[in-house]
């Protein structure tokens, strides 16, 4: 295979600071990201060679956006794999890059799934405005009442059962991101919360309680990425992507044990790429919809075995400071959550290997390498996961 | 009877036989001729080899729970005024396992691993909808 380590860089961000935005559009959104993104790139509109985005809604597609913005890319990518679709999104575009197709691309999502009224989590199969299930899967699945925080519950179950592991480990999860979030201005929730906060929260779906499950917001944001010539002449120090994976999980015809998930497929070519180790990881943003999500993709990744995920998340080892410091800007548990938001996890990656925060206690010390990973859909039925690993130059 | 107002179906060529036979009261479920697999949900060809050597075998209806949710909050229709209720995956005898809640129990009585029998709920008179309820 071609080697693609630093075949493409980040070379510029932007996180819309929306968290409510009832009155912009979602094409408003990332237009407003893009161009911010781009400025903070020092590249214009003409640089722009590919356009990268996903939505669940068919109609805000890439043509829509390109409409919008007046472009003309000659390399699209609408990939929609749930939230985890940018980490996708960025695997492919350093494929692009490489083989010379595009020296450029800009990947861009926004939702406003609060203002919306949308309920991600606990909609049922009225979440997606399905008048009529499809023959398979959903109506061998959806006339049971599945909610997407019902089928990471599901797991979740499960690991208690086999492994012992507790809500209170979950909570710490929960407890260390909240943390995270207090440190960012721009997070939604910010106030501490404790183990026992968590585990008394009401059940929504057992055993996961209101806490353990993320929020909902509207927001956006968008990233500029650069082949290595163009990266150097960028206003920001590049941000290199080292290595990517991709997998899709599913019920494997009734039969794939679902106690693993697509990280475990996942993470091998991303870590063989970037010809990096788990001791190498400086910090993490790990896709974070509920708790549980980031105790399975932790033990899936590799940063600890199967099974042992409940002890690995206690004892303050996921806080800035700690051994392997995750979700540094709030995660999806506290800060937002407008649909999807692998796109967050790319960003404030960046901002870290940036070493943005210097001289504050959000920063992570000395960040030369982060791992992103990107898991959409759901653990219980079928999910994406996007392993991405960054450095800096 | 009341209307039906939880999500329905819809039978496509070729699961046809499984919706069919749920009429009947009879749980059927897909083995390959060719490489010997079971698969769930049912399809036109074998998920595992490919072939399309697939026949319709009468499942046992007997089964465990592989694992569960008691689900609180759910805004579909039909569900939004059912909970607390099981959302559970069975795991059949054949080895293949399955959506279902488990009903005919309390939920607080449901465990990874317990013994459940298929039961079926009649919705319209074209479907009938397995459920799972805790073996005899
Ligand atoms: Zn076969």
């Amino acid at each position: 295979m071609v080697d693609l380590k630093h075949g493409a860089a980040i070379v510029g961000i932007h996180e819309h600071v929306t968290r409510y935005a009832p009155d912009k559009s979602e094409l408003q959104i990332q237009g407003e990201s893009v161009i911010k993104a781009l400025a903070d790139a020092g590249l214009t509109k003409k640089d722009v060679e590919g356009l990268f985005t996903a939505s669940s809604s068919i109609r805000n597609s890439g043509m829509n956006l390109a409409d919008y913005l007046n472009m003309y890319p000659k390399y699209v990518d609408n990939t929609t794999v749930g939230g985890g679709s940018f980490e996708f999104h960025l695997s492919h575009a350093l494929t692009a890059i490489v083989a010379g197709r595009i020296n450029c691309a800009v990947i861009t999502y926004s939702s406003l799934a609060r203002s919306g009224g949308v309920s991600v989590g606990t909609g049922g199969v009225a979440r997606f405005g399905h008048p009529r299930l499809d023959p398979s899967p959903d109506s061998f699945e959806e006339l049971y009442g599945l909610t997407t925080v019902g089928l990471y519950a599901m797991i979740a179950q499960r690991h208690m059962h086999l492994y012992g592991t507790t809500s209170e480990q979950l909570a710490e999860i929960a407890v260390a991101i909240r943390k995270h979030a207090s440190m960012n201005p721009e997070a939604m929730f910010r106030d501490p919360i404790t183990v026992e906060a968590v585990v008394n929260a009401r059940v929504i779906s057992s055993p996961l309680h209101l806490l353990d499950c993320c929020l909902i917001s509207d927001g956006g944001g968008a990233l500029v990425v650069a082949s290595p010539e163009l990266a150097r002449n960028c206003r920001q120090r590049p941000v290199w992507v080292l290595g990517v994976g991709e997998a899709l999980a599913h019920q494997g015809a009734g039969q794939r044990d679902l106690i693993y998930i697509a990280a475990k497929q996942s993470h091998e070519p991303a870590f063989a790429m970037a010809g990096v180790t788990h001791q190498d990881i400086d910090m993490a943003m790990i896709y974070d919809s509920f708790t549980i999500t980031v105790l399975e993709t932790l033990e899936d990744l590799g940063f600890c075995k199967k099974g042992e995920g409940g002890d690995f998340v206690s004892g303050g080892r996921l806080q800035v400071g700690g051994e392997l410091p995750i979700n540094t800007d709030g995660g999806g548990l506290s800060s937002n959550h407008p649909g999807m938001r692998g796109i967050f996890l790319l960003l404030e990656a960046t901002r870290q290997l940036r070493h943005q925060f210097e001289g504050t206690p959000r920063q992570v010390e000395n960040c030369q390498v982060a791992l992103c990973h990107g898991t959409g859909g759901a653990l219980g039925s079928r999910h994406s996961g996007g392993t991405v690993i960054l450095g800096r130059d | 009877m009341a209307e039906w107002n939880k999500p329905l179906p819809t039978v496509s060529g070729e699961t046809k036989p499984y919706w069919d036979s749920c009429r009947q009261g009879q749980l059927v479920i897909q083995k390959c001729d060719s490489c010997g697999e079971y698969q769930f949900y049912p399809r036109g060809i074998c998920a595992n080899c490919w072939s399309n050597d697939i026949k319709w075998h009468k499942a046992s209806g007997k089964g465990t729970v592989w694992t569960f949710t008691v689900t609180y909050q759910n805004r579909t229709p039909g569900f939004a005024e059912d909970v607390p209720y099981v959302l559970a995956l069975v795991e059949l005898e054949e080895g293949v396992r399955m959506f279902t809640n488990i009903v005919e129990c309390e939920p607080r009585d449901v465990k990874i691993g317990m013994g459940v029998e298929v039961t079926f709920v009649r919705a319209n008179d074209q479907i009938s909808i397995p459920y799972f309820k805790p073996a005899a």
